[in-house]
């Protein structure tokens, strides 16, 4: 593929999935609009996720670009994709830090590849840091209003 | 929740320290905990939810002040307090002080979230429709570590109000919200876009009622459409403002009613018996009834009940303003000793809460009438009884130069002056309600654009220059002030204030305000005297 870009299952550093990682790299959104093949897209900060969902169900990986952790755009790409019943793997790629793990896993991401590799025992804590959760996410984490209010 | 935050900034500290951090990535962490690099010292802003404190909280803030500044704290126009002269080293010990007694700093800074604020006469003011609070802190809670808007492209303000009086400037927030009665049902009306800044801009209504089991979920759809959208080009023009006023209202609307509409069928609003739970802790206290009327035998107690005191829903009660503007004073200043007065007012007085009221006072929200002679004389003892809420002595400033590191200009001296100056000519209760307001550069922190009069600090060849402006309010009347013409020096602009008011005390016509006597007569018989022309 012309524009085979992304990063390949070596990269990955922290991935919370069970099934084989796709073995070749993604297309740019445009591209997967136009290859009814293509199974595995990476996501600019600037594209629109909701382009792809028409297409959810013949994709196995979404690629999701951070190049500079302030923009946080790539959060609400990773939520768009999952309300719409997205399961396949979900890698937040680039600029990617310990503090933002926690909150791109309640985003839906599961897996993990930063362009500098990680402190492991810096990641699993961060990883860890929230006991209690406030709002409904991408996750199935039961947030504390619900527990309060558990019959 | 808080404990795991505060280890979890040790940490962050402690990678910092170890050089695994850069100063880069650090200082959007640092800020997430209201850690700011100012001109002399780090300064340390604390989250007063909707301003809300009791005496135990304010006391701790007390202690703060005296172990780790230099004995005062500085209440700002956000409902919070800041501390301005704070060590890094220290940092995270008084984020563990604040946690012991359920305080932080957690997202008083950085581009997500702000601390939410709401009208500081919730529970209390007899106008009020809807008490605020419930909301405000529903809100608080889905805004706590929200795992998609930590990035937003800039920073993001709510305020929230219950009557059709807007003493939250609710207009000039990012999103404003007024929760209203239809019907007899409750719901919120959505205001989105308004802010103050170098370019203000007042929000517009996006919706007229959202259901209140449906609040969160159209919050949001209200900020997902500006993550995703937002200017992230240039950090001056990231705010919401800006993409509601490129995209026009409507469209922006329609934006959010799409994303809405699909929210709707993914089901994130917390169950409706947290918003029962959290109305249930803001039941009103246990009111009893007493005298409606006082003795006013003593002229200043007299003047300090008619200037500072609020007409409250019990009709045996006042909410009382402390003012923490004494002429010549730093506006919004208070000394350890002088919280701890407060809280002890509180305890006796004010069913143990206080509040921080965006104009950089504090208020006893609950007061017997037959207890405001006790009330009035520890406050005047402590000087804290200035009678001048909502007067020209009442100004709202920034820190300005004296502290910050983005002014241009120095604030506060120039409000100790112009306060100082009005209390000695003894024209301050002529001019009744004047509300005037001074920023240090144009990010407009002392909100000079909602002033009826405002100042604005710009530096003009390397030295102070003080634009006038006229005719703002962050009220139900809201409206932005328009420049007077070229500015002047700071002996100047006190000069400068001087005329206008002149001109406002030969124009008025009866029980007219500065503000209603400027929107009859225009700016030219102002610009006249300040210019002749």
């Amino acid at each position: 593929m012309a524009d085979n870009l992304g990063t390949s299952p070596d990269e990955v550093q922290f991935r919370f999935r069970d099934d084989d990682p796709v073995d070749h790299g993604t297309v740019t959104v445009d591209s997967a609009l136009e290859q009814t093949n293509a199974n595995a897209v990476r996501i600019e900060p600037g594209d629109d996720a909701r382009l792809l969902l028409p297409f959810l169900d013949r994709l196995a990986l979404v690629e999701v670009n951070f190049p500079a952790f302030g923009d946080g755009r790539g959060y609400s790409a990773a939520r768009i994709l999952r309300e719409a019943g997205y399961a396949g793997e979900l890698r937040a790629v680039g600029d990617v830090l310990i503090d933002q793990l926690s909150h791109m896993r309640r985003c839906g991401f599961d897996s993990f590849a930063p362009d500098k590799r990680l402190d492991e025992d810096d990641a699993a804590r961060a990883f860890a840091t929230w006991e209690n959760v406030y709002q409904r996410a991408a996750d199935a984490r039961v947030i504390i209003a619900d527990k309060r209010h558990e019959a | 929740m808080v404990d795991a935050r505060v280890e979890e900034f040790r940490d962050q500290a402690r990678r910092r320290l170890e050089g695994k951090l850069t100063e880069d990535q650090f200082k959007p962490l640092r800020l997430m905990n209201g850690l700011y690099l100012q001109l002399h010292a780090y300064m340390l802003r604390v989250a007063i939810p909707y301003g809300t404190l009791n005496a135990h909280q304010m006391e701790a803030l007390a202690d703060i002040a005296e172990k780790y500044d230099r004995g005062y704290g500085h209440f700002t126009t956000r409902q919070n307090i800041q501390y301005n002269w704070i060590k890094l080293e220290d940092a995270a010990d008084i984020l563990a002080d604040l946690s012991k007694v359920e305080m932080h700093a957690i997202q008083t800074s950085g581009n997500c979230i702000r601390n939410i604020s709401a009208d500081h006469f919730a529970g209390a003011a007899a106008d009020e429709v809807v008490d605020p609070r419930p909301y405000a802190e529903l809100m608080r809670q889905w805004s706590s570590f929200h795992p998609e808007f930590t990035y937003l492209p800039r920073k993001f303000k709510i305020a929230v109000i219950g009557s059709e009086t807007d003493r939250a400037a609710m207009r000039l927030h990012d999103i404003g919200i007024r929760i209203v009665k239809r019907d007899g049902e409750v719901g919120a009306q959505f205001f989105a876009g308004g802010g103050m800044g170098r370019t203000p801009m007042i929000a517009p209504m996006i919706r007229d009622f959202v259901p209140l089991d449906q609040l969160i979920i159209y919050a949001e759809a209200c900020l997902r459409v500006y993550n995703r959208y937002g200017r992230r080009d240039n950090k001056y023009k990231a705010r919401i403002k800006i993409l509601v006023h490129e995209l026009g209202a409507a469209e922006y609307t329609r934006q959010v009613e799409d994303e809405f509409a699909h929210m709707l069928s993914v089901g994130i609003e917390p169950p409706r018996e947290e918003l029962a739970r959290i109305a249930a802790h803001f039941a009103p206290p246990a009111f009893v009834d007493g005298p409606k009327t006082l003795d006013r035998s003593d002229p200043d107690f007299a003047l300090w009940v008619d200037r500072n005191t609020h007409r409250h829903q019990h009709d045996a009660y006042v909410s009382a303003v402390i003012s923490l503007k004494p002429a010549g004073g730093i506006p919004g200043d208070a000394t350890a000793d002088q919280m701890r007065l407060m809280a002890r007012l509180a305890k006796q007085y004010s069913f143990d809460e206080l509040r921080v009221m965006h104009t950089q006072n504090v208020l006893l929200p609950h007061v017997r009438i037959a207890d405001l002679h006790a009330v009035w004389s520890a406050l005047d003892e402590a000087g804290l009884g200035s009678p001048n809420m909502d007067t020209i002595e009442d100004i709202i400033a920034c820190p300005g130069l004296d502290y910050c590191s983005l002014a241009n200009a120095r604030s506060i001296p120039l409000a100790q002056r112009i306060s100082e100056r009005f209390a000695a000519s003894g024209r301050t209760a002529e001019l009744g309600e004047l509300k005037l307001k001074i920023s240090g550069c144009i990010n407009a922190c002392g909100h000079h654009h909602a002033g009826h009069i405002g100042i604005l600090g710009v530096d003009k060849k390397g030295t102070e220059n003080f634009q006038l402006s006229l005719g703002g309010s962050e009220a139900e009347d809201v409206s932005l002030a328009k420049i007077t013409g070229p500015g002047f020096d700071e002996d100047g602009v006190v000069a400068a204030v001087e005329k206008v008011t002149d001109v406002y005390l030969g124009a008025r016509e009866d029980g007219e305000r500065f503000l209603d006597t400027y929107r009859r007569i225009g700016m030219e018989p102002f610009k006249e005297a300040l210019y002749g022309r």
